[in-house]
């Protein structure tokens, strides 16, 4: 009863406290989409005045390669410009090694004359070609690199040890090894030959794991949304799409072109919709990884700014269980996105190997 | 826009980190750990299958123990009622030849009596025999000391001729 009355009184009070200070703040904007997206700092805490980052090294090709902080772009000169629609955007243009060059939503422009042109709503400068350490580059980094460590170290239990029962990380992992190999690859791709792809398949699965998990940790050394980004799903779809056509048998080119039981007269329709399948596997691969791992950081994000966009705490009793219950989704949705990146990399793998049963 | 604009630069830096990742984790930790699940896997199918054929063995051990066991104890069945067949037939035997050799001597003894006796009887025969003509001779030397006597002798004999 007593708890019972306390939930009640709970949700009474925060609702009170919801209706009487509720009031969303125009002027200082939630930036949800910057948060996923790429950076050329790591932001670690403080607000737009004070902020604690890591400034991350600027790589561009431009008449040889130049390297330098990104601090000379995020301590630079900040510049304001009315673009098309009278919206106000903001750039920084580089100061000491970054001179000559801007920075304007994370994208790096050379100067021309000084100044950035717009055309519309874009800057229409000429962009150097940016490899530079960004948060997602990083990110990955200390992902490989801790997939290295966790995988080397279990190789290097079973070296000691020899054909043994598992013990310690080597508990852990090797289920997952195993189930991989068993349950993803060996249904999917039939016979001895899916010996071929376990080296692909399972470094495909733990790359997306370890990262989609890293994604997970709200501070340092997670937190990018790397496995939402496009540019690692077009990487790894693009990867599975050339491992694809590069085993693909005489079986599944026949199919393609002359697809059994399809009379002659539908093959002129029949064949481009093959070789649009062809692209489109890979794509939803691409789309279903950087689509499930971008809408869970939003989620978590949007619930979590409820709070500072109603500028009250009470709403972290509604805002922080339900986020905490998206983070354990997400969890779940980090494991279900490596199986399903694998899984169907296998099945198309496995299509493109089988041999003729008709 | 730019969520799903792809930039070369991560998408250079992806391509490099996953394929020294595929290189390295594919030759240091793949492959060795996959040799050794499936050794391991190997070997505990292996140890399975030794101790079903150690069991079926062992089983077979018993039964062969068992049958050793049974055909022993035949055996020694067999040697003790061999052993008590042998005593009772030479208990038998003995009984029988001491009964021929009883009988035997038996038969030697009551013979040497017979043979005694017969030597007894001839010799009393002749004893006799010989006290008859000594008691004869008196008799006859007796009887024929008088003429008369002499004469009825005679007569009595010539009768005795007479009637035959």
């Amino acid at each position: 009863m007593l708890a019972q009355r306390k939930v009640i009184l709970m949700f009474f009070w925060l609702f009170i406290s919801v209706f009487s200070t509720a009031r969303a703040n125009d002027s200082e904007k939630l930036d949800i989409m910057h948060h996923i997206q790429d950076a050329h700092e790591w932001h670690l805490w403080g607000g737009h005045s004070n902020p604690t980052s890591i400034y991350l090294p600027v790589i561009l090709i431009d008449n040889g390669i130049k390297i330098f902080s990104s601090e000379n772009f995020y301590h630079g000169i900040e510049r304001k410009v009315v673009v098309e629609g009278g919206r106000e955007e903001v750039y920084w243009e580089g100061v000491g090694p970054a001179s000559g060059y801007a920075m304007m939503h994370e994208k790096i422009y050379k100067l021309n004359e000084g100044k950035l042109t717009f055309h519309g709503k874009h800057a229409s400068n000429e962009m150097p070609l940016d490899f530079s350490i960004t948060k997602n580059v990083l990110s990955l980094f200390i992902g490989a690199v801790l997939l290295l460590i966790i995988m080397l170290s279990t190789a290097s239990y079973y070296r000691k040890n020899g054909a043994v029962a598992p013990r310690g990380i080597a508990k852990f992992i090797e289920p997952l090894i195993v189930f991989v190999r068993d349950e993803i690859i060996k249904p999917n791709i039939h016979g001895p030959k899916h010996t071929r792809y376990i080296n692909f398949l399972t470094t495909v699965f733990f790359f997306i794991l370890i990262n989609n998990l890293l994604g997970m940790v709200p501070v340092f050394p997670g937190g990018a949304n790397l496995t939402g980004n496009i540019s690692v799903t077009l990487f790894l779809a693009v990867c599975t799409l050339i491992v694809t056509l590069l085993s693909a048998n005489k079986n599944y080119w026949k199919h393609i072109f002359a697809t059994p039981g399809v009379p002659l007269a539908l093959l002129p329709i029949m064949i481009p919709i093959e070789i649009v399948g062809i692209f489109t596997k890979p794509f939803a691969l691409m789309i279903r990884l950087f689509a499930n791992m971008t809408a869970g950081h939003i989620i978590v994000l949007s619930l979590i700014s409820i709070i500072f966009i109603n500028k009250t705490e009470a709403w972290g009793l509604l805002s922080v269980p339900m986020a905490l219950f998206i983070s354990v989704l997400e969890i779940l949705v980090a494991f279900l996105q490596a199986y399903l990146f694998a899984s169907l990399s296998a099945l198309f793998i496995g299509a493109a190997v089988e041999e003729d049963h008709h | 826009m730019d969520l799903v604009t792809p930039s070369y630069g991560l998408l250079f830096w992806t391509g490099l980190t996953f394929c020294l990742l595929l290189f390295v984790l594919a030759k240091f930790a793949w492959k060795p750990i996959l040799k050794q699940v499936n050794e391991r896997s190997k070997k505990i199918d292996d140890a399975l299958k030794e101790a079903e054929n150690a069991r079926e063995e062992m089983k077979a051990l018993h039964s062969e123990n068992e049958r050793i066991l049974k055909e022993a104890r035949a055996e020694r069945d067999a040697i003790l009622k061999e052993a008590k067949d042998a005593g009772t037939k030479m208990i038998e035997e003995a009984r029988e030849k001491a009964k021929l050799e009883g009988t035997k001597l038996l038969e030697a003894a009551k013979s040497a009596i017979q043979s005694e006796r017969n030597a007894a009887l001839s010799e009393m025969k002749a004893q006799v025999a010989t006290f008859s003509v000594q008691i004869a001779e008196q008799l006859v030397k007796e009887s024929l000391t008088s003429e008369a006597k002499q004469q009825a002798l005679a007569s009595k004999l010539a009768e005795e001729i007479k009637l035959n």
